[in-house]
């Protein structure tokens, strides 16, 4: 604790006097300014597509917001995170930061003034991208308009709004290193590995947290997004999102466009898709397919027993199937084949059959749009049904569907859907 | 469990290889607006509904430039309501405008009057609000912004006829209490709703709902109609749209 504070001060005493150095650049810097403009130039430019593959603006633009000028809430299990303006203004972005304070950030978890960030930025993985491209995303980020924005503070709960704590999780969790290349695999093979472990952050939704927030358990192995009602599924397991069984090429459209003919981005995903990955250059979206499909296959989350086909159970299904018929059959089809392109199968859809039922819960009641990209610029949708359908005629119609054309899945109860309902969004 | 787990994974890889190798066709999808916005005719049909949580107002034949507005205030949460903005997350202005563009392009009938019966005094005094306002509490006329017609005045204004008196009045409600629009300065119709009485309120939504009004009577085309300068000022949150 001391040592923090020792720490601390010493580290606002060196910004406080990287700050009073002037900031005029000595002659001979001027000198070469023609040839420095280009290659700013070139790493602005190289920046954009790394801050785009990293999906900055995700996190740092509120909806409807000026770009990168902060303002998104983050509900977590330790309190709601407001995301920093980081548009190169003066007072309330960072404008005064330098390089070093950027790389610092995004390489050990710190702040300017030396303290220690919340995971939230999720430097855990951010850790492994090099210095090159963190500079890059600094110049870029330094080339944009100012924006004066100030955002309100984290509300964050005792006991973790004690800052020292971070040091205490970091001594667990953290471990700082830039991605290092496994020479026994190829370079594409690398490259994913270190989009999707570093830049991409895939692990801050794909894998299970513990109450402190860590990422914890199977790597990628699937988790539910901390206070959302969206689970991320495994992309190990070959019950939930694994593409090892994939051609290539259907997880590069996936990743690229959020729709292939074996499944559909929604919810968190599809805005990923829509903001980062439909920009990731076709080597990229390659090396990305690559690793992913590489990964070495895990058990999935408990599936739970699919019922018996009891005379009971298929009286239930039945009326589910009225459902599905009067719903869903429009544009799911009769089979469950759907439309590609517009409306996802249904029939062996993973997604659908996963053990927790909350996204498709979720889908149901909310509805929602594919992702937008510059392919698919006007995608079709779901409709909302929560003021459609009563709670047990959702778990009804999932629990058919979940049952129908050779699927295999756990009953729903409405139970399920009223928490899904009331429950975070 | 494992096996059977197996056995059933199997079984239902099978089935899905089966359908697409037994070739049973796609289900068809025509590529227009129409199909695009099944999410949003769920709700908003072809008249105004009256649901479990809310109530759906028809859309069709609204002025672009407030359908636009109006979806991105729900998207961006500025207008709050949490099913429109869960729909309409992450969709682009672009997207909406589209939308915007379709419903306002479509011709639909509207409903008959309703047939409420006001009393003399009550017509006499929405028609007063309506037509000329009340200087005093700085209530402007209605005709003033929204057309000497009632019509709307495009892009941005929508009409006020064909409109139940039921919703009328719940936006007026709305407005009051500053549930309609949040942080949206100047909010011109949130100050007029405070300046109305009740009884002002309801004169006005009942006059509102009687009147007859015909599809020949919407403004489609046409260059946008100017506002007098001072009540531009006053309502210009709601005559900003970047690119209309």
């Amino acid at each position: 604790m001391k040592r923090a504070i020792i720490v601390t001060v010493i580290a606002g005493l060196i910004g406080l006097a990287m700050f009073l150095i002037p900031v005029d650049p000595p002659p001979e810097a001027k000198e070469q300014s023609m040839t420095k403009t280009d290659n700013i130039v070139q790493r602005q430019a190289r920046g954009a597509y790394l801050a785009q593959v990293g999906n900055c603006m995700g996190c740092h633009t509120m909806q409807g917001g000026q770009p990168y000028a902060g303002g998104h809430s983050l509900a977590t299990s330790i309190g709601t995170f407001v995301t920093p303006n980081i548009t190169p203004d003066q007072e309330t972005g960072i404008g005064r930061w330098s390089e070093d304070d950027f790389w610092r950030a995004l390489h050990d978890g710190k702040g300017r003034n030396g303290s220690p960030l919340y995971p939230a930025f999720p430097y855990t993985e951010y850790t492994k991208i090099t210095r090159e491209d963190s500079n890059a995303i600094f110049a870029y980020l330094q080339s944009l308009p100012p924006i004066q924005q100030r955002n309100p503070p984290n509300r964050i709960n005792f006991p973790f709004n004690l800052r020292p704590l971070i040091y205490v999780w970091r001594a667990f969790y953290f471990e700082q290193g830039i991605y290092q290349p496994q020479a026994a695999k190829s370079d594409e093979w690398n490259r994913g590995a270190y989009l999707v472990q570093g830049l991409g952050h895939c692990n801050a939704c794909h894998t299970a947290r513990n109450p402190f927030g860590a990422s914890q358990g199977n790597i990628l192995g699937g988790g539910q997004l901390m206070g959302s009602n969206w689970y991320a599924p495994s992309l190990t397991s070959l019950q939930e999102a694994s593409t090892a069984d994939w051609p290539i090429e259907d997880i590069i459209e996936l990743l690229t466009t959020g729709l292939s003919y074996r499944a559909v981005a929604t919810g968190p995903m599809a805005d990923v898709v829509s903001q980062s990955l439909q920009h990731l250059t076709s080597d990229d979206a390659r090396a990305m397919a690559v690793y992913l499909k590489s990964l070495p296959e895990t058990d999935p989350h408990s599936r739970g027993v699919a019922p018996p086909l009891t005379e009971e159970v298929d009286k239930l299904l039945q009326r589910g199937g009225e459902l599905y018929e009067t719903h869903c059959q429009d544009c799911h089809g009769n089979l469950g084949q759907g439309a590609p392109g517009a409306y996802p199968a249904l029939t062996g859809n993973r997604g659908i059959m996963l053990a927790s039922p909350i996204n498709a819960i979720r889908s149901i009641l909310n509805g929602g749009y594919a992702p937008v990209t510059i392919g698919n610029p006007r995608p079709y949708g779901m409709p909302p049904f929560a003021q459609v359908l009563h709670d047990e005629e959702i778990a009804l119609v999932l629990s058919y569907i979940r049952n129908a054309w050779g699927n295999r899945g756990t009953l729903v109860s409405a139970v399920q859907v009223d928490r899904s309902r009331k429950g975070a969004q | 469990m494992r096996p059977l787990a197996l056995i059933l994974l199997i079984a239902s890889l099978f089935f899905t290889c089966s359908a697409i190798a037994a070739g049973i066709p796609p289900v068809e999808v025509p590529n227009t607006m129409a199909e695009r916005v099944k999410a949003c005719v769920i709700c908003h049909g072809p008249e105004d509904k009256e649901g479990r949580d809310a109530y759906y107002p028809r859309i069709a034949g609204k002025p672009e430039g407030y359908l636009f507005n109006q979806l991105r205030n729900f998207r961006d949460g500025r207008r709050h309501y949490r099913p429109m903005a869960l729909l309409l997350e992450g969709l682009p202005d672009q997207y909406l405008r589209d939308m915007a563009a379709y419903f306002a392009s479509l011709r639909q009938a509207f409903p008959p009057p309703e047939p409420i019966g006001s009393s003399p005094a009550e017509i006499e005094l929405a028609r007063r609000l309506i037509m000329r306002g009340d200087p005093v509490r700085k209530i402007p006329a209605c005709v003033e912004c929204h057309g000497r017609d009632l019509m709307g005045t495009a892009p941005f204004i929508p009409g006020l006829l064909g409109l139940p008196r039921i919703y009328i009045l719940a936006q007026f409600g709305n407005w009051r209490n500053g549930g309609l629009m949040r942080g949206q300065t100047p909010d011109c119709m949130s100050e007029i709703a405070k300046q109305l009485t009740a009884d002002e309120a309801t004169a006005v939504a009942k006059w509102l709902a009687a009147q007859p009004v015909s599809e020949a009577l919407l403004k489609h085309e046409g260059p946008p109609s100017a506002l007098p300068d001072k009540l531009a000022r006053r309502c210009s949150s709601v005559l900003q749209s970047p690119g209309l």
